[in-house]
């Protein structure tokens, strides 16, 4: 094994562009939960994301708008569980895993003439001063757009929810959505929102995939990025911050398993792709036994408003 | 306006009827998937649901099938919709299925080339045992630390494929096959080969275990006091409680037999229609049978009709590809849209839909 063939600073480098699809589906799923619903189509959504952004990008030769329409139709698809869920009162895990599937579908159904095909990509920024300065120039200002405005989008939705009368509300339908209905909100209107809110992020975290982490498309080439997500949310305890932190300890896990792989590790390479997922369960277990929650206390509970 | 007045009960008729209306919404929406495809749609859903059973020339070939699908699918179905009753999220069927077949399989050619007649009963033994140790991760660690069973059954899902991947590329491998991953082929062994046990019927070991299961389902839940503790479990956590029904034994008791009989279709799936472990020995059984499971209502008669219906899907969705060039996805894409529109349609089961103002 040769571990001097891993350069610390490109790992750094692309630990950040490895955790930037699940941050994007994470905080986006957070503030579903935050409101009180439970979506675990995050894996449908996110592959939605993947194939739309890849193939609007691929036909228009334009990334950003590709990431826009891709926001968009996963957006719109998670209506559906909206609809499903918010309106006729389904099961929010079934409705959720059903997600999934239909995305899954949906998604191989729409990629099969792209399979193999080549994307134009986002281009790097260049930040003046801050791109050349040596080693951290290299690691952290020298990347595309979409790995900061998703940390800029923790910042805000941070922001949103401790501070302003918006993240109010969306806190107290997911708290309590009996009081929150009692003081006159709209609790099925602000959930439809959280629900197309995280539905965007998730979907712009499965355009990232394919059009800057990888970039190209596989069928399910999520491969369980959505189910990281959704226990990163866990992980995190509903915690803007800690989404990101979390989001970045899983793509570097990633990112480091690869470099091993690569390194010819002297261990068995089914561990090695496996531990991104034996991680996450080892995280969650950690997390459960903590037996610190902070879960929403509305959270998969179906809204009614005769009830 | 249109508003919702919640039923005291379940509505028995609309328990029944929302499938078939489900079906039905699948057929036309399917039907309009299909014209946007550039395909016939009548002539796609008629070769879909009809040719597989009726067609003059492919039926022959393609009843048989059913059965072979429909077994691992009912199996899978049957143990998911126990855990599903009690409010045990078990997702994690395909990972459980893949170490079922992976342990059953490894057992049997621990012992190659051994034409013992207690081999293959060992090999099903290994196989259950597999899956139900693959389902107790979750089990345990929900029992002992409250974490979280989707999650976690999941992920364990990724973890079995990596296995998957590196045994039958090494443990697994068959010595005499040049190299190439992929074990022994069962079919050839006659000690270790789940055959058809009445010709051209599709009928296998697994699909005698699948029938055995829905009938031990039926009696569990219509007879026995475990069904109705975990029904209870279910509907009623805190009532549950107060009866004294421990709620880590019913967890257990869900997660292990969803196990042990995923296992147990993978086991027979390997020794029978897939005949060796490979790497993509696993074809989304475990993920098709949550479908199965809502579909039939978690009734296990329901999921024994919704099997056979899937499994047409399946093989109607084969026949499609071939005669219509319809893409394979599309029938993902169906599947999924089943449970979708089950989903929606059980609106009706547990609520009135009434007009005008209402007092809400």
């Amino acid at each position: 094994m040769d571990l001097s063939s891993i350069n610390p600073v490109l790992l750094v480098a692309s630990i950040m562009v490895s955790a930037t699809p699940i941050l994007l589906a994470a905080i986006g799923e957070m503030v579903v939960e935050r409101a009180g619903v439970l979506n675990l189509g995050v894996e449908g959504m996110m592959i939605t994301g993947a194939v739309v952004g890849f193939a609007v990008a691929v036909n228009t030769g334009n990334p950003a708008l590709g990431f826009a329409v891709a926001a968009l139709a996963s957006a719109v698809l998670s209506l559906s569980f909206g609809v499903l869920t918010q309106l006729l009162l389904s099961n929010q895990v079934a409705t959720g895993l059903g997600l999934t599937l239909v995305g899954l579908g949906l998604s191989s159904l729409i990629g099969k003439p792209y399979e193999g095909m080549k994307s134009p990509t986002l281009p790097k920024l260049d930040m003046g001063f801050l791109s050349d300065m040596p080693v951290v120039g290299r690691m952290l200002f020298s990347h595309d757009l979409m790995v900061y405005l998703s940390l800029a989008l923790v910042i805000v939705v941070w922001a949103v929810l401790k501070y302003t009368r918006i993240g109010l509300i969306l806190r107290a339908v997911g708290e309590n959505h009996d009081a929150a209905h009692a003081l006159g909100y709209k609790v099925v209107r602000i959930r439809m929102m959280a629900i197309f809110f995280g539905g965007a992020c998730a979907g712009l975290g499965g355009a990232y995939l394919s059009l800057v982490r990888v970039p190209q498309w596989t069928e399910g080439m999520t491969a369980g990025a959505g189910w990281i997500a959704l226990a990163i949310v866990v992980f995190a305890s509903w915690r803007a911050g800690r989404v990101a932190i979390g989001a970045y300890l899983f793509g570097g896990v990633t990112v480091l398993q690869l470099n091993l792989q690569a390194a010819g590790a002297a261990v068995p390479v089914a561990l090695l792709s496996a531990s991104p997922y034996l991680m996450t369960i080892l995280v969650l277990v950690f997390i459960s036994a903590r037996g610190a929650h902070g879960a929403p206390a509305s959270l998969g509970r179906p809204f009614h408003a005769s009830a | 306006m249109i508003h919702l007045e919640k039923r005291p009960q379940p509505s028995q008729v609309w328990t029944v009827i929302t499938p078939v209306l489900a079906v039905i919404l699948t057929m036309i929406v399917g039907g309009m998937m299909f014209a946007a495809l550039g395909k016939p749609p009548l002539e796609a859903i008629r070769t879909i649901f009809w040719d597989p059973l009726f067609h003059p020339q492919f039926a022959g070939y393609s009843r048989p099938q059913l059965l072979v699908k429909a077994g691992p699918l009912i199996l899978i179905a049957i143990g998911l919709s126990v855990g599903f009753r009690a409010g045990i999220w078990n997702i994690g069927a395909e990972g459980q299925y893949i170490m079922g077949a992976i342990c059953g399989a490894g057992a049997g050619l621990a012992l190659y080339p051994s034409e013992s007649v207690l081999l293959f009963p060992m090999m099903v033994i290994a196989g259950a045992l597999g899956g139900w140790a693959w389902s107790m991760i979750p089990a345990i660690l929900k029992t002992k630390f409250g974490t979280n069973e989707i999650l976690v059954s999941l992920m364990l899902v990724y973890v079995a494929e990596s296995i998957l991947a590196s045994v039958s590329s090494g443990l697994l491998r068959n010595p005499d096959g040049m190299g190439f991953p992929g074990s022994r082929n069962f079919q050839q062994w006659d000690a270790a080969a789940n055959r058809e046990l009445i010709a051209n019927t599709g009928m296998h070991w697994g699909v005698v275990f699948a029938l055995i299961a829905v009938i031990a389902a039926y009696v569990l839940f219509a007879r026995h006091i475990r069904g109705f503790q975990i029904r209870l479990s279910g509907e009623a956590p805190r009532a549950a409680r107060f009866a004294g029904v421990n709620p880590n034994r019913i967890v257990i008791f869900c997660l292990g037999t969803a196990g042990a009989l995923a296992g147990l279709a993978g086991l027979f799936e390997v020794t029978g229609p897939a005949g060796q472990i490979s790497i993509d020995f696993n074809s989304g059984y475990g993920f098709t049978a949550i479908i199965v499971a809502f579909l039939g209502r978690l009734h296990p008669v329901g999921i024994l009709l919704a099997g056979l219906l899937m499994a047409l899907t399946y093989i109607g969705g084969e026949l499609a590809q071939l005669m219509l060039g319809v893409p394979g996805a599309s029938i993902q894409l169906f599947q999924g849209m089943l449970l979708f529109f089950l989903l929606a349609t059980d609106v009706f089961t547990n609520y009135r839909i009434r007009f005008g103002q209402g007092a809400a």
